[in-house]
């Protein structure tokens, strides 16, 4: 039994999410291996070598992956996938697009977003928004599952010394080109690894009032989110989104302002250790999962909570 | 162009679903049932491309228990030309849906077929990709904009970072997220002509598909309860609590 992970990076350092996936395959107590594709890899093969518990680091150089379509990455997973009983990715915007592809071609049906490893064949995942836990075992020879990184513990970035190894790379597929890409660019921690999220809903009111959520990110060296509701009312992009159908986010501490915690917000978030929530609305349903409720009017707590922060540090 | 447009019917989303005590799943009688949101943007987005002349006609598909008729008729009372039912009582998976929907692509010949990125019953997010592979098409998955030009469509894709936008040569397929449109609600004349329009009702074996499960349900449980926790006074307080007792800040 041996299990192929797909890593995620940026050319410089594998993505957190992928750590997370590493976690969750090497729980099955077989080996793991992990396969590295992108365009210019020589700085990331080294990076990725380190990461712990991988005996194998697969790496395949072309430029057909520098932009990580699902089309040539899944026909490489497929030319590799003979060699392996499992097939994993973390459950990111790439993982899901590409696992699902590959495991059509590989004829398995695909195991989304697992939150709990229980053997090789048995895996427990969220449905309906996470109101439900379903425990699903597979028939198919080979596994191709999606992890859901907030459920798993990363392994360390380094630490291991796997030995990095060029694959032959398959003919890409034609038919898809990468046009262009629109990244938000922060200095903030990405959601799904900060240590630290502080969230906006749609009692933010507009997009210019989330510079108070960002003052008090700055004091915490947190990831700035937002609900659903807030994203449809166009106050911030939808990368920010945490829920059902944005990020899936467990931090230490997760902090929601002015979110009234519809099932759909929860479902993105409730797997935080400690969960603060301010609302003016007493009755707000995000008070019955937070730790600690501050009923308040957002606009006068949140520079207070600032100016708090800023005392104390 | 034909496009075509697969439907499913779930338990509607305003509905807190209950775990059935016995671990067997979720409790779906009596409950209200209703189109996948994510499929509504997807009948959206086919019926503006017939609006605006890119598409000459729209095909909603549903496939599983006879009641997904109904959730054809939502399709066609949005603007979906005529509906195609697979009937069968069989627990349908995303590959197994795959595969029947390739059949069906295969006698339709659409030059686009545009799926909802994910169910909010089984929350799988990958029959859309899985339907891209087996027919060998690209694929423009979670699409907030979609524009088609000759033999291509520009797909801007909502990802982790931001937004990214891939060209994929025609026909293809395409996943939508939430912001690729807002749908229309049927007007009561449209839910009247939508009554007339033809739905044509086939099954698995019909389209030479096994759709026979291959993940056994070993057991559906409600998730550990959240205890709602304490009001505190002040954000003093607030602070306070974070350091001392949560030791999170």
């Amino acid at each position: 039994m041996t299990a192929l992970v797909l890593l995620e990076h940026d050319g410089h350092a594998v993505k957190q999410p992928s750590r997370s996936a590493l976690a969750a395959a090497a729980r099955l107590g077989g080996e793991v291996h992990a396969l590295l594709a992108g365009s210019g890899l020589a700085e990331i093969t080294v990076a990725a070598a380190r990461l712990p518990g991988v005996t194998k680091l697969l790496v395949a150089d072309a430029e057909a992956y520098a932009h990580a379509l699902a089309e040539p990455l899944a026909a490489l997973l497929v030319a590799l996938a003979p060699a392996y009983t499992h097939i994993f990715a973390a459950a990111t915007a790439m993982g899901k697009n590409v696992l699902p592809r590959a495991a059509a071609l590989l004829d398995s049906q695909p195991i989304s977003d697992i939150s709990d490893v229980i053997d090789a064949d048995t895996f427990v995942r969220p449905i309906y928004a996470g109101n439900a836990l379903a425990t699903v075992r597979s028939a198919d020879a080979k596994k191709v599952i999606t992890v859901r990184a907030a459920s798993f513990d990363p392994v360390a970035a380094e630490g291991g010394s796997a030995a990095a190894e060029p694959v032959e790379v398959p003919a890409a597929p034609s038919g898809s080109r990468f046009v262009s890409a629109e990244l938000v660019k922060s200095e903030r921690p990405e959601l799904t690894a900060a240590r630290v999220v502080i969230s906006g809903g749609r009692g933010m009111q507009n997009g210019e009032n989330f510079h108070l959520l960002e003052r008090v990110a700055d004091r915490l060296h947190a990831a700035v989110g937002a609900s659903r509701a807030a994203v449809d009312a166009g106050f911030v992009s939808n990368d920010m989104q945490v829920g059902q159908t944005g990020k899936i986010v467990a931090p230490e501490l997760y902090i929601a302002v002015g979110i009234s915690g519809a099932i759909q917000h929860l479902a993105g978030m409730k797997d935080s250790k400690v969960i603060v929530a301010i609302n003016k609305d007493e009755e707000a349903p995000i008070f019955q999962v937070a730790d600690y409720g501050l009923v308040a009017d957002l606009f006068k707590a949140l520079p207070e909570l600032a100016d708090e922060l800023e005392r104390g540090t | 162009m034909k496009l075509l447009v697969p439907v499913k019917r779930v338990v509607d989303y305003n509905v807190k679903v209950r775990v059935r005590a016995d671990g067997s799943g979720v409790e779906t009688a009596g409950v209200k049932m209703s189109m996948n949101p994510f499929d509504e943007i997807a009948v959206e987005e086919a019926v503006r491309l017939k609006e605006k002349g890119v598409a000459s006609e729209v095909v909603a598909v549903s496939l599983g228990v006879a009641a997904c008729g109904e959730t054809i008729r939502t399709a066609l009372a949005m603007g979906a030309d005529r509906g195609i039912l697979v009937e069968t009582d069989a627990e349908l998976q995303p590959l197994a849906v795959a595969k029947l929907l390739r059949a069906i692509a295969e006698r339709e010949k659409p030059g686009l077929i545009i799926l909802g990125k994910q169910a909010i019953d089984d929350d799988m997010n990958a029959t859309g990709q899985m339907l891209a592979a087996l027919l060998g098409w690209p694929q423009g998955t979670f699409a907030s904009k979609v524009e088609i030009a000759g033999e291509t469509i520009a797909v801007t894709r909502e990802i982790d970072g931001g937004l990214e936008t891939v060209s994929l040569s025609l026909p293809a397929i395409v996943t939508t997220d939430l912001r690729l449109n807002e749908p229309r609600y049927a007007s009561l004349p449209n839910i009247m002509k939508a009554r007339k329009k033809p739905i044509e009702t086939l099954t698995p074996a019909a389209l030479g598909v096994d759709p026979a499960p291959r993940l056994a349900l070993v057991t559906v449980v409600e998730p550990a309860k959240r205890q709602a926790g304490k009001k505190v006074g002040s954000v003093a307080e607030l602070v306070a609590k974070l350091k001392t007792e949560a030791k999170v800040i």
